[in-house]
């Protein structure tokens, strides 16, 4: 049986991770297919997360949140979501978490929190980031989407691309040029609010995986947005991106660990059930040797994660650990997905089969939260500082 | 109004089991530990009567220190405190004059449990408090509410159900569909740690049964697939083989 001996985890977190795996079973795996034809996750599900006081726990009291700091609760709900193999909430609700949710709270105004903050524990308000744009997405300092300063608001106008939760987001931050002049100091992040005037979104997209992702276009039309609404100080949004991105690519990687591992278990399972030439697939050398270095190497990939998660409490994860850790497990997870399709031969490529549909949802994440190639351009620079 | 919700200790439906010691002792390595399924639907309806009523909520449990994650578990669904008892639950009787003996000590109004535990299956824990203390005990009880000093309840009986009436203190056994099962929130889980958790010494007592063997179910033979046009096959092989028509 593949297990991990873990260490960080203590008895409070245990119980944590059996409440989560007992709401997986209860309100997410039995709704994930439907979920996947509507191409998103319902907001009864969100709002089930918020009453259990599964979102945003760091949040101060004063906004009704636990005030948890201890990262380890987010790690286990990311990794739970990811062994449940269902993609989509794995991928939107921790989003949410985790990685909206910290501008928010680092850089929203008092008014802004005090606006955002109790819905977006209660699950009544949906989040989302847009920073990528159809003609910039690694090459983030070349965004187009502008905000003006009117005086007493920020006209906003533009349009951003790929945006995960985007199509039920009530809240987007948003990436703006105060100073198209500038590059990178020329970037600010504002909150957007849908019910504001002007801003529109498309329809999900058609992806190869994720599902049950409501990834889509959000556009900007004259929006008129308050000046309590930006975060931060104007011209400083680069640099906010850059520190919070961190957080975000560690999470990409714990995921990608706990996706690879739900695509491992269930292949376990299965070569010991098909049979070939009288003997079960796990008989012949090839599976076993899969097998052994699949496991090996999840082994390896869950020991890292927990070390990184232990350096996360004590902020000691700078943006290149979390680069090598999302390009590393990243790659991991599509290597396992791609070997497991493989061990489940025809079968591995029905969508009916979980192995399949891991298969699918793997890819993107070389993709976003900054491509791998990006990662290892972030790596080489600390290398060579 | 205080309520007292005995929980056993028990492993997962899921688990392997497995007997060590000459199929004399119950293999607990590698186990996952639970609340009693039926305890929990007990507990469940305990906590909403407790914030129904405003009454206070202890959970007991009769075992050895290993259950105390357990109890916690108890504590973050939500009840107020918990009551372990220091000794191996090793039989019916034993466990039953342990409650027994606390319940006398805090007179409880209402005292809830599973109908049985899922590892022993005896049944017999509810009808014994109820008559060590000398108050009724009805079981299993899928539907309780309480109306001032009575209780409404609703049995399972064979093919139907009994609707009676008795007046508090009492002892429940329960079953579904008395509650829905509760998922520690967290804000359960973040207070659980710092809920009263007491730990009390057994009274003495003799175990009136002692185990002397389990055995496992025998292993589950090959699947055999009947083509759905041959009937009479299997019809043949129900008769024949499986020898269950
Ligand atoms: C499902 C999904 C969800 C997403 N969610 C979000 C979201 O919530 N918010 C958001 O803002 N964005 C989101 N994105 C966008 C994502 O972050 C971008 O797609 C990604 O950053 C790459 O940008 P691009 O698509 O413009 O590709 P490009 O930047 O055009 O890259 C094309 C190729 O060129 C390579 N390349 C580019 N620059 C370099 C370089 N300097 N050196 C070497 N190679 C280079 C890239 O690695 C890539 O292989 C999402 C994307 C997808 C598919």
């Amino acid at each position: 049986m593949y297990s991990v001996i873990r260490t960080i985890f203590n008895e409070e977190h245990e119980m944590f991770r059996q409440s989560i795996k007992d709401f997986i079973a209860k309100e997410i795996t039995p709704y994930n297919a439907e979920w996947e034809k509507n191409k998103m996750v319902s907001r009864e599900s969100w709002k089930k997360l918020g009453d259990n006081g599964f979102l945003c726990i760091q949040a101060p009291e004063q906004f009704g949140g636990l005030n948890i700091q201890d990262f380890r609760y987010n790690a286990i709900l990311v990794e739970e979501l990811g062994l449940s193999g269902c993609s989509g909430p794995a991928i939107g609700y921790p989003l949410h978490n985790d990685i909206v949710f910290p501008y928010i709270l680092h850089y929203g105004t008092e008014e802004a929190k005090a606006k955002y903050i109790p819905g977006m524990i209660s699950g009544d308000l949906i989040s989302a980031v847009a920073m990528t744009e159809p003609g910039a997405g690694s090459d983030l300092q070349a965004i187009r989407s502008t905000a003006v300063d009117m005086g007493d608001h920020y006209l906003i106008n533009g349009s951003k691309t790929f945006i995960t939760n985007g199509y039920l987001a009530d809240v987007v931050v948003v990436a703006a040029k105060t100073d198209p002049k500038l590059g990178a100091k020329g970037i600010s992040l504002f909150i957007l609010d849908k019910n504001m005037e002007g801003f529109s979104k498309g329809v999900p997209f058609e992806k190869v995986g994720l599902h049950a992702q409501d990834t889509c276009e959000l556009f900007f039309e004259d929006v008129r947005v308050p000046k309590e609404n930006l975060l931060g100080k104007v011209g400083e949004g680069f640099k906010y991106l850059m520190t919070e991105l961190a957080q975000e690519r560690l999470i990409v990687g714990l995921a990608a660990v706990a996706l690879a591992e739900s695509a491992f278990l269930s292949t376990l399972e299965y070569v010991q059930q098909r049979k070939a030439f009288g003997k079960s697939i796990s008989d012949f050398q090839n599976t076993r040797f899969k097998l052994a270095e699949m496991g090996a190497k999840l082994e390896q990939g869950r020991m890292y994660c927990d070390q990184l998660v232990s350096l996360h409490n004590d902020k000691k994860v700078d943006p290149a650990m979390a680069s090598s850790a999302k390009y590393l497990l990243t790659e991991l997870q599509c290597w396992v997905s791609d070997e497991c399709v493989q061990l489940h031969g025809g079968y591995g490529y029905m969508w009916e089969y979980p192995v399949a549909r891991a298969f699918a949802d793997a890819r993107v994440q070389r993709i976003y939260a900054g491509t791998n190639e990006i990662m290892k351009e972030l790596i080489v620079r600390k290398l060579l500082k | 109004m205080k309520i007292l919700v005995c929980i056993t200790h028990v492993p997962d439906t899921t688990s392997k089991i497995q007997f060590t010691e000459n199929n004399t002792k119950f293999d607990k390595s590698g186990v996952q530990f639970i609340i009693g399924p039926y305890d929990d639907y007990a507990l469940a309806r305990a906590v909403e009567l407790k914030e129904q009523l405003g009454a206070s909520l202890t959970v007991l449990n009769v075992g050895e220190a290993e259950t105390e994650p357990t109890l916690r578990k108890a504590l973050a669904i939500g009840a107020d405190d918990a009551i372990r008892v220091n000794a191996f639950p090793s039989d019916s009787h034993f466990v039953a004059t342990q409650i027994a003996a606390i319940a006398k000590e805090n007179n409880y109004d209402l005292i809830m449990m599973g109908r049985e535990s899922i590892d022993f299956n005896g049944g017999m824990v509810h009808g014994m408090v109820g008559e060590l203390l000398g108050i009724p005990s009805v079981s299993p009880v899928m539907k309780l509410e309480v109306d001032g000093e009575i209780v409404k309840m609703a049995r399972e009986i064979e093919g139907g159900k009994e609707y009676l009436e008795a007046k508090l203190p009492l002892v429940a056994g329960c079953q579904e569909p008395i509650a829905e099962w509760k998922i520690p929130n967290m804000r359960g889980i973040m207070s659980a740690r710092t809920k009263p958790l007491q730990v009390k010494e057994a009274i003495s007592e003799e175990n009136a049964t002692e185990v002397t063997a389990y055995q496992l179910p025998p292993a589950k033979g090959a699947v055999k697939l009947v083509d759905k046009d041959n009937v009479e096959e299997l019809v043949r092989l129900l008769k024949n083989e499986a020898k269950v028509l």
